[in-house]
């Protein structure tokens, strides 16, 4: 599996998503500064990982969703190709309509800085396939604006699609106000596009992939990507 | 000439930063504030010097940038 992770001014997370990444797959992936407009021949996947680019001005990944490279993401995107974004990732998804939504500052107005549980509500896909259905695992999470908004109607295309991949859940799987911690609309923490192949989270999976680490529990994101590209 | 954006949060879009000013109101002893939202205003120095045009440029800007749509309205003032 061929990954470029896309790199702005202000990103952060990159080196934990190669860590991440080369443990699944057995190769480095390519760093890809924000001012490439073009990607490497043969990428298989483009991941935005979190951060704060550009320093969060205006909104978060607002800046970055302007990048030159940008373009050639969403070219890569409209060609079928893979994207993951976590966390501030998941923020510059939204704001270039590679998904759809927007996420505010948390319902707090507190940085939260802790691990979360979620549970796995689209199995099957590039990235859930290692996890069954209704699995529930735990992540890091580290963001101050990671509050899941969107309008009804797309929330009802979402839900009815089964577009959401991730539910902010507690360690036995119940889907409750108290596990959502951001505020965010029916506890999402991830979505999906219709083609299942751009996926966008909060939290991240990728810094619990070692014993090391204190756990493995975000391998399966990885290992799904690894098996699914590799056939496809 | 001056262009002003002003970008809110849309009704609906939960405001926290806004809730959070009013219960400071609240609690200092100001009474009758029913709501408080809060957005920002971006101030642009613009070479143009014909308002239509500024005002043209301005919202183009916002649509594109300043403003996202999916959560935020924007208004444009050029003095």
């Amino acid at each position: 599996m061929n990954a470029v992770i896309i790199v702005f001014p202000g990103t952060n997370r990159e080196r934990d998503m190669a860590i991440a990444l080369e443990r699944a797959s057995g190769r480095k992936p390519t760093m890809l500064f924000h001012r490439a407009d073009s990607l490497p021949a043969g990428t298989d996947l483009v991941v935005l990982p979190g951060g704060f680019s550009h320093g969060d001005y205006l909104r978060c990944g607002a800046m970055a969703a302007q990048s030159p490279i940008m373009q050639a993401v969403k070219d890569f995107a409209a060609r079928g190709g893979h994207v993951l974004g976590v966390c501030n990732g998941f923020q510059i998804l939204t704001e270039t309509g590679l998904l759809p939504g927007a996420l505010l500052r948390n319902a707090t107005l507190r940085f939260l800085s802790m691990d979360c549980h979620m549970r796995v509500e689209r199995a099957g896909t590039p990235f859930t396939a290692n996890w069954r259905q209704g699995d529930v695992f735990r992540a890091p999470m580290a963001h101050g604006d990671g509050n899941y908004f969107c309008d009804e109607e797309t929330l009802a295309r979402l839900n009815g699609e089964n577009l959401v991949a991730f539910r902010y859940a507690t360690p036995d799987g119940a889907i409750t106000p108290a596990a959502n911690r951001n505020g965010a609309r029916d506890n999402i923490a991830g979505i999906l596009s219709p083609n299942l192949r751009i996926c966008g989270l909060m939290p991240h999976p990728e810094d619990l992939v070692d014993p090391l680490m204190g756990g493995e529990d975000g391998l399966p994101m990885f290992t799904s990507l690894v098996e699914s590209l590799a056939t496809a | 000439m001056k262009a002003f954006v002003t970008v809110m949060p849309k009704a609906g879009v939960l405001d926290p930063q806004g809730k959070a000013i009013g219960h400071a109101l609240s609690s200092l002893g100001f009474e009758g504030v029913a709501d408080v939202r809060t957005g920002k205003v971006i101030e642009l120095d613009l070479a143009e010097t014909d308002p239509a045009k500024a005002r043209a440029a301005a919202e183009e800007m916002a649509r594109k940038l300043l403003a996202n749509s999916v959560i935020e309205s924007f208004k444009v003032e050029v003095v």
